[in-house]
């Protein structure tokens, strides 16, 4: 395989100086409503601060992978006398819970380090905590050429066929395409 | 469709056990904007002036702002609004946290409630789900341990709950409603929700909120944020600590408590300890608060960390923010580590930081003078510590002399009597103030102690310096970058006044400055209140990031309704002389308008009276503080004018103000006894 550059982007989360005010998810779901910066709803942002203030818990996680199956098995971790579900660290978009799934239509959302035309020198979320709970890096690194990534529908359609399985979407489809 | 507001209220009749979701009229958002000054509007148009604070015809207001929601940082207040057991008047009180956006989400700018539940009940909303739930197993619990048990049995971590204690349950005159580590506490507003059998509100939601405008809101939000930065790395030279720095005051990062230590009193508002502070003490200080605090936290989208989760050991974890923990320390002439351990349970039972331990420190007095005696306090520790936690263990239940003790100082001395009203020293309009006694008379804060509708200093004052600047060369530093003034002659005031002289206190700031000083901060807290934005963010500290100048563009953008400068003005001037005729109507006259009288040893009652016309007159108030006609009418507040001269109260004004002597109350003249 040939290799490639990749722009590694990377955001390191001190969860040590997140103050818990949720500045990040309001961002990220301003940044991302349509148009942009009209609404705002942290239920539809792709970061969330797991908290929990009573037990000093305060952990910003970012929305990666939709999974269509929950973990057979879930840990809990004991960190410095705090537990945590081994969920509070994942990242996917799951059926054991809510995270990360738009609330109106349930669909998976996912973190993409605010991609724009002209590209922002950081992810806003990082712009608005004055905390520094979050900080950006990026970094070159050599990766294996990567194939083309399918098309925004084509993640949609799956998601939904995980969801209600190939045939109720295709029979929708077609009841659909002929009214 | 309705922008930065949703445009939809819960009305909730808890005898009736209904709930409604009802639309509410946009011509009151151009009026009032939201919050409290809509929250004013129904209270004045829905609670007849007779009704009793505990009667079912009150209505208990939570309120969002207008702009609570939205990306504005900081603007995340709940504003609760009803009548107050204690004076009788309006009760308003403020918390920050996440409950108002909480509500928002949901679909909601207000829940209204009328009406008493015969069980104690919970309500749980949840977007589109409203109801009413049974919560007599919640009875007795601490406000924060119900917050827990709730979001438990919903199974909804993300719930925002809103709750009373022990306190509001059985109606202490200065019961607090919770919320994490904000409260609304004064007011007694706490006791109304409890005399409803309403243990609690959770609330939910996904849905959004919108913005008319959003590119230029959000270019707004950027220089709020950029600003905020600024004022982080330039603390103001030449303030105490508290006072430099942008926020709530910063009482759980900061341990420098020379400035409280030192100026304010001890006990029940009596001692001044002016050699308190010391090196020791610091050094101990530190340690007790380094010990507890486990993390400084911050309210929903404000980058400001004022608050703090404390862990004592041996007691639950609980949240605190701003004074309360020098309010027990220093009433009860104890240390740091007494005030962080009573706070604890203080908070539990949700009561007020400010008058609970003036109240004790109060009976305290009484035992000491012999008016109360041992047998009024049967089993009470020896040590002060012990007394206290005893006191509050008997207020809340209201046993013994803790039933008397529930209705704050001024009720509890006179159903003591035997002299007992003497001690009743510290409370304006029969509320508990800020424990300070000063020297000389300060014409800015006569006025606003003296006039402020919300009778509690911290939520009037901000924005112009406390004391002049000793040195010319640091008054021209601190007007050189002050482009928040409303006019450019506050910075002449500033400029001209001076530590010692002629214009220094009390002459100076001139009777017409001191009108200007005190118009323009009480205009910020209004709009404060209205829209929802943290006081430590706007009203409150000097320079702050929210101003009169970028306010009508916030609302403008935010809701789609066009404010210049004199329109949002207008509308702080409306909220604020409608807050006034609430309180007019239900008996409060110029005789009430009057600050403790030792707060000043030195008084002028010659210019203070001078102080309170040309206050009046600027508020287009007549001599007895009643609203004019003609200003109510300029101010679209003809419905308000018409109530007023119905009862008489318009047309008499002229004939009361002459029989009545400025600064002094007579009893005649009390406002509406407790019934």
């Amino acid at each position: 395989m040939p290799k490639v550059m990749k722009k590694i982007k990377s955001i390191t989360i001190d969860a040590d100086k997140c103050s818990g005010c949720r500045a990040c998810e309001v961002i990220c779901s301003l940044f991302h409503a349509s148009p942009r910066y009209s609404s705002n709803n942290p239920a539809r942002s792709r970061i969330r601060i797991v908290r929990e203030p009573l037990r000093d818990i305060y952990l910003p996680v970012y929305a990666g992978e939709y999974t269509a199956a929950e973990c057979t098995g879930r840990d809990t971790y004991i960190i410095d006398g705090k537990k945590y579900d081994e969920c509070d660290f994942c990242r996917a978009s799951c059926p054991s819970r809510d995270l990360f799934k738009e609330p109106d239509s349930g669909l998976p959302l996912k973190c993409d380090m605010c991609e724009d035309e002209p590209p922002l020198a950081k992810p806003k979320c990082v712009e608005w905590c004055l905390n520094d709970a979050l900080i950006y890096e990026e970094r070159e690194e050599e990766v294996e050429e990567p194939q083309a990534s399918p098309p925004d529908i084509e993640v949609g359609i799956e998601a939904l066929i995980d969801k209600h399985g190939l045939q109720q979407v295709l029979d929708t489809v077609a009841r659909m395409s002929k009214s | 469709m309705r922008y930065a507001e949703t445009g939809f209220e819960l009305e909730i009749d808890l005898s009736r056990g209904s709930i409604d979701r009802v639309e509410s009229d946009p011509e009151l958002t151009k009026l009032h904007l939201g919050g409290l000054g809509t929250s004013a509007r129904i209270l004045w148009d829905r609670v007849p002036a007779e009704t009793d604070a505990f009667s079912e015809d009150n209505l208990l207001i939570f309120a969002s702002g207008l702009l609570c929601g939205t990306a504005a940082p900081g603007c995340n207040r709940t504003i609760v609004s009803t009548f107050s057991p204690q004076t009788q008047l309006l009760a308003y009180s403020m918390m920050g946290g996440f409950w108002a956006p909480e509500l928002k989400h949901a679909g909601y700018d207000k829940v209204i409630l009328r009406g008493k539940s015969p069980e104690l009940v919970y309500l749980w909303i949840h977007n589109d789900k409203v109801e009413i739930r049974d919560a007599t197993h919640l009875r007795g619990k601490g406000a924060t341990e119900t917050a827990e048990c709730i979001r438990r049995e919903l199974k909804e971590p993300d719930a925002q709950v809103a709750s009373i204690g022990l306190a509001g349950e059985n109606r202490v005159f200065y019961a607090s409603i919770e919320q994490g580590r904000s409260s609304a506490s004064r007011g007694g507003i706490g006791a109304v929700m409890g005399d409803k059998g309403l243990k609690a509100i959770a609330v939910r939601g996904t849905k959004d909120v919108n913005v008319a405008r959003p590119a230029e809101f959000m270019s707004l939000c950027d220089d709020v944020l950029k600003y905020i930065k600024f004022r982080e790395d330039h603390p103001i030279p030449g303030v105490p600590a508290i006072l430099a720095v942008l926020g709530s005051p910063q009482e759980m990062r900061i341990v420098d408590e020379e400035w409280h230590t030192t100026n304010f009193m001890w006990g029940n508002a009596r001692t001044r300890r002016k050699d308190f502070w010391t090196h020791e003490i610091e050094e101990k200080w530190r340690e007790t608060q380094e010990s507890v605090r486990t993390r400084l936290i911050g309210c929903y989208n404000c980058p400001m960390k004022c608050g703090a989760t404390i862990s004592v050991p041996g007691q639950p974890t609980y949240m605190m923010k701003c004074y309360s923990k020098l309010t027990y320390t220093m009433a009860a002439y104890s240390d740091l580590e007494f005030g962080f351990k009573i706070a604890q349970r203080a908070t539990e039972y949700g009561v007020d930081g400010f008058s609970a331990p003036q109240v004790m420190a109060f009976a305290l007095e009484l035992l000491e003078a012999g008016i109360l005696t041992d047998a009024d306090f049967p089993g009470m520790p020896a040590d002060v510590e012990g007394r206290f936690f005893w006191l509050l263990d008997r207020i809340v239940r209201r046993e013994g002399i803790g039933d008397v003790l529930a209705d704050g100082t001024y009720w509890a001395a006179r159903r003591i009597g035997k002299g007992a009203e003497k001690f009743d020293h510290n409370t304006i309009k029969k509320h508990e103030q800020l424990p300070l006694k000063l020297g000389m008379l300060n014409p800015v804060y006569y006025l606003m102690y003296s006039t402020g509708e919300k009778i509690n200093i911290t939520q009037i004052e901000g924005q112009f310096p406390q004391a002049p600047f000793p040195t010319m060369e640091e008054r021209e530093a601190f007007v050189k970058d002050w482009f928040q003034v409303p006019h450019e002659k506050f910075k002449q005031y500033l400029l001209d006044w001076e530590l010692r002289g002629d214009n220094s206190n009390p002459l100076y700031p001139t009777i017409e400055a001191s009108c200007d000083i005190v118009d323009w901060q009480e205009k910020m807290h209004y709009l404060d209140d209205a829209l929802g934005t943290c006081a430590g963010l706007s009203s409150f500290p000097l320079k702050p990031p929210y101003h009169i100048h970028n306010f009508p563009s916030f609302v403008s953008a935010g809701t789609g309704i066009d404010f210049d400068e004199a329109g949002i003005w207008k509308a702080a001037t409306r909220n604020r002389t409608l807050l006034r005729a609430i309180n007019v109507r239900r008996g409060m006259r110029r005789a009430d308008d009057k600050p403790p009288e030792d707060h000043w040893k030195k008084r002028f009652p010659e210019l203070e009276t001078k102080l309170l016309d040309a206050y009046y007159k600027l508020k287009g108030f007549d001599s007895n503080g009643i609203p004019t006609k003609e200003s109510l009418l300029d101010l679209d507040l003809a419905c308000v004018a018409d109530d007023l001269e119905q009862r008489g109260i318009l047309g008499k004004a002229n004939a009361t103000s002459q029989k009545t002597p400025t600064g002094e109350a007579e009893e005649g003249k009390e406002v509406l006894s407790h019934a």
